[in-house]
C-alpha cells in the first residue's frame, strides 16, 4: 500500500514541482522588486526620484554614476562636505554596532552561564525576570529611560545608546538554550584539573559555544546597525548620528539631497548584507532558537 | 583577604558574580524606568517641575479623539498584520519543507534579504514606490490595468495597502524561517505513518502539521502582537515624519512620541504608554490561555 502511494506521489511531481518553483521565482522577484528599484534608482538623477517617484527602469542608456561620485566626494559642488558627512555617519554606525556587539555578546553570555551552569536560590526568580523584561515593549521605557539617561549624564553619547540594551534578554534566553545541551561534566573534570569558576566559563565553555556567538553577533549586529529610535533619541549632535539617523535627515520634502540619499542608502544596505551572505546558516540557527522550545 | 578570596572563587558565590551585570541592568534600565513611567503617568511634568494630578491624564485619554484614532489603528495593525503574517509564512514554510522545492538555500536566502534592510531605508523605497507621481511603480500598475493614477498615501485604505505590503515585505521570510524551525523539530516518522493509513496531503497538514508546531505558532503569534501594536517606524517613515493626512498613519507609540518628544508633554506620554502596556499584556494573556499554553506546561 504504502508503496504504490509513493508511486502516485512520484507520478505528480513534474507538474506540482513545476508549479511550486514557478511560485517561488515569482515571490522571490516581487521580493527583490523594491530593493532592485532602488538599485537602478540609484544611478539616476535623484530630481527624478522627486518627480517621478521610484519605479523600475532598465533604460542603461541614461544611467550614470554622479550619485556615487557625489557619494565619495568626486564630484563638485557641495560632494567633499556631504561625503565626509555620510561616511562620519557611517563610521559612527560602524563603530556603535562593533562596540554593541562584542559588549552585549559577553555580558549576555556570562549571565546566561550563571544562570545555566550553577544551582542557586534566585535561579528560577533570575530566569522569570529575564523573560518579564522581554514582555514589556522598548517603547513603554523609552519616555523615561530618556529622562534618566539625561539625568545619569550619558545622553548624546555611545553608553547611552548601548547600557540599557546591553543585558538583551533574548540573547540571554538564546545562550541559555544552547549551554542547556552541553554537557555539565565538561565543569567538574575541570575543577579536578584546578581550574577557578570563572578560568572555566571562559576557557573551557566559550570556546564550545562559539556557533551560539556566531548566531548571536549577526542578529546583534543587524539590529545595531538598523536601530533607529532610541539612538535618534540619545544623540542631538549631527557629528554623533548614526547612518540611519542620517538618512532620515536627508529625506526632506523639497528632495535637495536626493542624489546622495538614494547613493547612501543602497551603499548602507552592504556592510550587513556582506555580513549576511557569509554567515547566515548561522543566523538561521540563531533566529529560530527561541520559536521551538520557547 | 585571601578568605574573601576563596568565598569570591567559591561555587556558591560564582553564579551571582556572574548574574550580577543582569541584577544591575535590570534595576536601572528596567524596573527603574518602568516604575517612574508609572509615576510619571499621574504628573505634570513641565521645565522639570513635576505636579502631581492624580488619575487627570488618564481621564483626559477616554476623550481624546486623537487617541482613540491612534489605538483603533494600531488594533487593527496588529489584527490585519497576524491575518497575514501568520497563514502565508506558514504555507511558505511547508511548501519550502516539501520534496517539491528545488533549490532551498537559494529561496531561503532571498527571503530573509529584506529584512537586512532598516526601516528608514525600506520606508524610503515603499514610500517613493507608492508616490502620487504618475511615474512611481504602483501609479504606473494603475495606467497599464487602465486606470487613473491616484494619491496612494492620502487615503486610508489605499496608505495601508503600503503599509501592510511594507510589513510584509520585511517580514514574510522572518516568519518563514521561524515555522521552519518548528517544523524541522517534528519527528518525521510521524508522516511515514500517516502515509501508511493512506492519508492526503491536506489531512497530514492539518492533523499533524499544524497540533505539532503550536509552539512555534504561539511564539510567531506572541511576537507578531507586540510588533503590531508598538509599530511606530513604518509610518513615520512612510510619511515622512509623524504627521499623515487625517491621521491615518497615527499609532500608539506615534502618539506617545508626539506628546512626549515633539510637545514634550511626558506626563501625559506615559499615561499612553501604561495604557499601551496593559492593551498588550491583556492580548497576551487571552491568547496564552486560548491557547492552553498556562495549562500544559508551567516552566
Amino acid at each position: 500500500m504504502a508503496r504504490t502511494e509513493k508511486k502516485k506521489d512520484v507520478g505528480n511531481h513534474p507538474i506540482a514541482t513545476g508549479l511550486v518553483n514557478l511560485m517561488w521565482v515569482v515571490l522571490c522577484g516581487l521580493i527583490a522588486f523594491p530593493l532592485l528599484a532602488g538599485l537602478l534608482a540609484s544611478f539616476r538623477p535623484g530630481r527624478e526620484l522627486v518627480q517621478n517617484g521610484l519605479a523600475i527602469n532598465f533604460d542603461f542608456t541614461t544611467m550614470t554614476l554622479d550619485n556615487y561620485k557625489y557619494l565619495f566626494g568626486l564630484a563638485g559642488g557641495n560632494s567633499k562636505v556631504d561625503s565626509a558627512k555620510y561616511f562620519m555617519w557611517y563610521k559612527n554606525s560602524l563603530i556603535l554596532t562593533i562596540l554593541t556587539v562584542v559588549l552585549t555578546l559577553l555580558v549576555c553570555y556570562f549571565i546566561a552561564y550563571g544562570l545555566t551552569m550553577y544551582k542557586f536560590k534566585l535561579q528560577g526568580l533570575l530566569f522569570f525576570l529575564v523573560i518579564a523584561t522581554m514582555c514589556v515593549p522598548f517603547e513603554i521605557l523609552m519616555l523615561p529611560l530618556y529622562q534618566e539617561v539625561t539625568t545619569l549624564g550619558i545622553i548624546n553619547t555611545r553608553a547611552g545608546v548601548i547600557l540599557p540594551g546591553l543585558c538583551a534578554a533574548s540573547t540571554i534566553f538564546f545562550f541559555r538554550q544552547y549551554m542547556q545541551s552541553l554537557p555539565k561534566e565538561l565543569l567538574d573534570a575541570a575543577r579536578i584539573d584546578g581550574c577557578t569558576e570563572y578560568g572555566i566559563s571562559v576557557k573551557i565553555m566559550m570556546p564550545i559555544t562559539k556557533p551560539a556567538f556566531a548566531s548571536m553577533a549577526i542578529l546583534c549586529a543587524m539590529g545595531s546597525w538598523n536601530n533607529m529610535l532610541w539612538p535618534m533619541l540619545v544623540f542631538r549632535d549631527t557629528n554623533k548620528f548614526t547612518l540611519q539617523i542620517g538618512l532620515n535627515t536627508l529625506l526632506t520634502p523639497y528632495g535637495n539631497n536626493y542624489d546622495l540619499l538614494i547613493a547612501g542608502s543602497m551603499f548602507g544596505i552592504i556592510p550587513i548584507l556582506i555580513i549576511y551572505l557569509i554567515f547566515q546558516k548561522y543566523l538561521i540557527d540563531g533566529m529560530t532558537a527561541g520559536a521551538v522550545k520557547g | 583577604m585571601s578568605k574573601f578570596k576563596k568565598l569570591f572563587y567559591s561555587q556558591k558565590v560564582a553564579p551571582y558574580v556572574f548574574v550580577l551585570p543582569f541584577m544591575l541592568s535590570l534595576i536601572i534600565f528596567w524596573a527603574y524606568p518602568l516604575i517612574s513611567g508609572i509615576v510619571m503617568s499621574f504628573q505634570d511634568i513641565s521645565f522639570g517641575k513635576r505636579t502631581f494630578v492624580g488619575l487627570s491624564h488618564y481621564t483626559k485619554l477616554m476623550g481624546d479623539k486623537f487617541f482613540a484614532i491612534a489605538v483603533g489603528n494600531s488594533v487593527e495593525y496588529m489584527l490585519l498584520t497576524l491575518l497575514l503574517m501568520i497563514p502565508i509564512p506558514l504555507v511558505l514554510a511547508v511548501l519550502m519543507e516539501s520534496r517539491l522545492t528545488k533549490a532551498k538555500g537559494v529561496w531561503k536566502v532571498i527571503m530573509y534579504i529584506p529584512a537586512l534592510t532598516s526601516v528608514v531605508i525600506s520606508g524610503m523605497l515603499f514610500r517613493m514606490m507608492f508616490s502620487e507621481a504618475a511615474g512611481s511603480q504602483m501609479n504606473q500598475l494603475m495606467t497599464w490595468l487602465g486606470k487613473t493614477p491616484i494619491a496612494w498615501l492620502k487615503t486610508k485604505w489605499t496608505a495601508w495597502i503600503a503599509l501592510l505590503l511594507l510589513c510584509m515585505w520585511r517580514w514574510t521570510g522572518v516568519n518563514m524561517l521561524y515555522f521552519l524551525s518548528g517544523l524541522k523539530s517534528i519527528d518525521t516518522s510521524i508522516y511515514e505513518s500517516a502515509d501508511i493509513d493512506g492519508a492526503n496531503a491536506w489531512q497530514k497538514l492539518w492533523y499533524l502539521t499544524l497540533p505539532l508546531i503550536k509552539p512555534t505558532t504561539i511564539y510567531v503569534v506572541t511576537i507578531s502582537v507586540y510588533a503590531g501594536l508598538s509599530m511606530f517606524l513604518e509610518s513615520f517613515m512612510l510619511w515622512n515624519g509623524n504627521s499623515s493626512p487625517k491621521n491615518i498613519g497615527l499609532t500608539i507609540v506615534g502618539y506617545l512620541y508626539k506628546r512626549g518628544i515633539e510637545k514634550n508633554d511626558l506626563g501625559y506620554a506615559c499615561a499612553v504608554g501604561m495604557v499601551l502596556m496593559v492593551i498588550a499584556l491583556i492580548i497576551n494573556v487571552i491568547q496564552l490561555v486560548a491557547t492552553g499554553t498556562f495549562k500544559k506546561e508551567d516552566r
